[in-house]
Parts: structure tokens; sequence; C-alpha cells
């Protein structure tokens, strides 16, 4: 798979996220509706020069997730993810 | 279990708030530690990160994340930005904000790429250019705790002047024993005797050896830098989910 620094990681996802999830998001485990692989959200494959933000999975290169700002509005799309564990505290 | 305490710590909503530069600390000749207030900052932990948000007079919005500099005991927040050229947000946060002003900042926000003091194993830090920052947070609150898990870092630069907390590095490398090796990319003052390239697997062996039990690695700098090293660590036989990677670029959201 190509590198290019415009790539960055699902790091880049904690503070879009935030605004979308209570907890941490980037320590859930996201499965990849294409390929299985299992990974920590924080791990992703992130490009953020689109006018939206693009996670790929870095296994298959599968776009998992997509969010899109604007004013007043967030679109979040979750197409290419089969389930997302989060840790929860009792 | 890693994530617990930063899950507890993030339940608040996250709100913009407004942070106030008391002071500039010149770092390099183009990287600036910001030293703010921020009213009512709830904590953090060492490797998380936070958006910063400009507006204009026109209501057009830039927005950055930048790693936090500072530990969780210190009493203010600390950024350390490096000045990009055709930026939107680093020139003014390094050149143009003064001492009394103030600009909006979220956070803190990450945990995945979050140091867990409690855990004993070996801590091993690689770092290109500012990817520095988040590791230094991490050193500052094992060095503030007085005893921690043995750490070692490799920190890759430009040249020597473009190392940043270099004095405070070589510092807690006397005092507090994490052990810190440089290599240094295009330029080397006379008589140097550390690394002179790019870091590479054999560079990585040299430093870090096999794996110890426990051991976690913290990667962060470039997206290029980021994966030679990684890749590198776990050609050592690292697991790949003890590599924790943080890739910072140009562009921000």
């Amino acid at each position: 798979m190509e590198t290019s620094d415009l790539m960055l990681d699902g790091n880049a996802l904690a503070g879009p996220l935030a605004e979308i999830f209570v907890g941490e998001v980037t320590m859930a485990r996201a499965t990849c509706a294409s390929c299985g692989a299992v990974r920590e959200v924080g791990s992703l494959a992130v490009y953020v020069a689109a006018p939206g933000t693009v996670a790929r999975c870095p296994d298959c290169d599968a776009v998992l997730l997509r969010v899109v700002r604007a004013e007043r509005r967030i679109w979040f799309e979750l197409r290419g993810v089969a389930s997302l564990e989060l840790a929860r505290d009792d | 279990v890693a994530g617990t305490a930063v899950l507890g710590r993030l339940r608040a909503p996250l709100a913009w708030r407004l942070a106030e530069l008391v002071a500039h600390v010149p770092e390099t000749h183009v990287v600036k530690t910001l030293v703010l207030d921020v009213p009512d900052w709830p904590g953090h932990a060492a490797g998380q990160h936070v958006d910063v948000r400009l507006t204009a007079e026109d209501g057009y919005q830039a927005q950055r994340s930048y790693s936090i500099a500072s530990p969780p005991t210190s009493e203010r927040l600390e950024l350390t930005v490096e000045r990009l050229d055709d930026g939107e947000v680093s020139p003014f946060l390094t050149d143009v904000l003064e001492p009394g002003e103030r600009f909006e900042l979220r956070g803190p926000v990450g945990g995945y790429f979050v140091w867990d003091p409690a855990s004993s194993g070996p801590l091993h830090l690689v770092g290109g250019g500012s990817g520095i920052v988040p590791l230094m947070a991490m050193l500052r609150q094992r060095a503030a705790a007085g005893a921690g898990p043995p750490a070692t870092l490799l920190y890759s630069a430009r040249s020597y002047e473009d190392i940043i907390y270099r004095e405070e590095l070589e510092r807690l490398a006397a005092e507090e024993g994490p052990e810190v090796r440089y290599t240094l990319t295009r330029s080397r003052p006379e008589g140097w005797t550390g690394y002179d390239r790019r870091v590479d697997g054999a560079m990585l062996a040299d430093v870090f050896g096999t794996p110890p039990p426990g051991a976690t690695a913290f990667v962060c700098g470039p997206t290029s830098f980021v994966e030679a090293a990684a890749d590198g660590l776990v050609g050592l036989g690292y697991e790949p989910g003890r590599v924790r990677t943080e890739r910072f670029g140009p562009t921000g959201t």
C-alpha cells in the first residue's frame, strides 16, 4: 500500500468523533466489513485532505467511515464497519 | 483497562474553552512552547492532544490538532508548536498571539496514543521532529513520579539546532535515567558521535534490541517516519499491538 504524508491515523478522529460519541472512541475496536480485520480506531488510516475525513482499513484499504462537517451539521457514515466494540463503565 | 481512567475523565461534554497565552518559550528557530492558562481544565493523560480553532472576522474557521507537551501534574497546559510557513494556524500561535490574548481550544482528546503510568513495562519512544512532543509529556510524567519503568528515547531531528527540549532531555537523562539517543538526518556538528541517518531497522536494533517482556513502544512523527519506525520495531519482534503510533501531517480538519 502506498504511503503518503497525507495519510494520518485514527488519532485524528478523536476530536471529530467526540462530537458524536460520549466516550473516547479511538480505543474502540472496529471490525472491517470487507476483510474482517479488527483494529482499534486509533490505528486506522485516516485522510483529512478531502472535504470530509475518511478512515480506511490499514489491511485491505476499504473505506470504513466518513465524517463530514458543515455549518451546524455533521454527517457520519459507517458503511464499512461491521461492528464497533466500545468499553463501558458499570 | 489501560484506557479506563481516560474514559472516565472524558465523560464531560467536549466544549470549546478559551485558553489564554501566559508566555511563549522558544525551543528552536521554528518551534515555540505556548504556556497556557485554561480555566476549568479537566486534566489530561500523557499522549493526548487538543483541537485548536481560529475564527476570522468573516466567520472562516481553521482547526488543527496539537499534542500536549506538559505532564498531567503540570499547573499550566503547554503546547509545543512548529511554525509551518504556509500554515493557517501555526504562524498565528507562534508569532502573532501575544501574552494575555486568548483563543479557542477543546480537549483533551485521544486514548489510543496514551501512556498508562501504572504499567511497569519498559517504555520505548521513537520521535521524529516535533513528534517528540507527546513523548516528552510521557518522559515528564515519568520524571515527576520519581520512579518509573526503564525508558529509552530515539529522537530523529534534522540538525543539532532542531532538537526540541535538548537541555531538558540531557538533564532528564542525567537525573532520571531515560536513555536518550539522537540521529541527525541533514547536518551534524563537528565531532558528532550520534547517528547520522534516517531511522532504520539496524538503528532500532542497536538502540532497543529484542523487545523485553511488557515493553510498549510509542512512535510519533510524520507519516513516512512512523511507517519506517513501526515496521522496524515489528521486525525486531514487537507485537504490532504494542507499537502505538501517531502520525501528523501538514493538514488539519
